[in-house]
């Protein structure tokens, strides 16, 4: 069994759910860490078991306020692993009034070929 | 001691809200949002705008840690730099200064008037384009830990052109000047 990966949130990493006994999968908060590559291997390295044991379906949410652009690449890679899944999907949110974060979602929903989702909140 | 009146004086007319001179590490790029934030929202700053303040404050930010090279680390730390925003009526200017080495000098004026160049679409083609490229460092970032992505992200939040200059300090070192201006009245598309 794949174990399932719960990371609290900080005031500059966001809160992570993996967990594909409960169908959760979801990065929310702010992503502003100083070494992106090392706090986002574990994700990847996750996605990496899950791919080949997936569920049928796997709703990614991304629920971020704010992140760096060290961070979007490593976003775009999670991306780029999620495409290799059967039956994946994202959900985007974004804040209202935020246009920033609903153009991110937008690029990067042209830069990976997975049905994207978008909801304000 | 008249130094410390004339500091404060400067500071009153440039409508200077917070200055930071010093080291920086992840840690003091926190408390210098963390005060920027507050700072923000002790006049109810609307959120939009507040959002791309702090994107910009981050990347400027990160750009000094990651980049930025010590000079005289005995008497000034390491990564010495100095990082101000000033709030006017119309306006953020977040404005960052912090040493480089002169060999870099060419090619970042070459990349930063090349994004002023740019319009709208061009500046996110062109960030498009840098997210795909694989860097050489770990997780297709570059040796530094940088996406190679930040005056990008810069130009595209603020809608404006970079300002930047360069003084030579010595024969390998310059001094790198960054300024970047962001509307209060943010246009709705």
């Amino acid at each position: 069994m794949l174990e399932a990966i719960y990371l609290d949130g900080t005031e500059d990493t966001p809160k992570i759910v993996l967990d594909k006994g409960n169908n959760l999968f979801e990065i929310s908060g702010r992503s502003l860490p100083e070494d992106a590559a090392e706090f986002y291997q574990p994700i990847l390295d996750w996605l990496d078991k899950y791919q080949g044991q997936e569920n049928s379906k796997t709703n990614f949410m991304f629920k971020l306020e704010y992140f760096n652009t060290a961070s979007s690449k490593l976003i775009l890679d999670i991306l780029s692993k999620l495409e290799e899944i059967e039956g994946a999907s994202v959900t985007w949110f974004y804040h209202e009034d935020d246009e920033d974060m609903e153009e991110a979602g937008e690029e990067f929903s042209e830069l990976v070929d997975i049905p994207f989702d978008f909801k304000t909140y | 001691m008249k130094y410390i009146y004339d500091l404060h004086k400067t500071m009153l007319n440039q409508n200077l809200i917070l200055v930071y001179e010093g080291e920086f590490t992840q840690e003091i790029t926190k408390s210098v949002l963390a005060m920027a934030e507050r700072n923000m929202d002790s006049f109810g700053e609307e959120g939009a705008v507040k959002r791309k303040v702090f994107n910009i404050m981050v990347e400027c930010l990160q750009n000094i840690t990651k980049h930025a090279v010590s000079y005289d680390s005995d008497s000034y730390g390491k990564n010495s730099a100095i990082f101000m925003i000033g709030k006017q009526k119309d306006e953020y200017v977040i404005t960052s200064g912090n040493s480089i080495l002169s060999e870099d000098v060419e090619s970042m004026i070459k990349r930063l008037e090349n994004i002023n160049s740019l319009n709208k679409d061009q500046l996110k083609e062109l960030y498009k384009e840098i997210i795909k490229r694989p860097g050489e460092g770990p997780a297709g970032l570059s040796p530094k830990g940088g996406a190679g992505l930040g005056f990008v992200d810069m130009a595209r939040k603020s809608g404006n052109k970079l300002g930047f200059s360069f003084e030579k300090i010595n024969d390998k070192l310059s001094f790198f000047s960054l300024k970047t201006t962001i509307s209060r009245q943010i246009v709705k598309e």
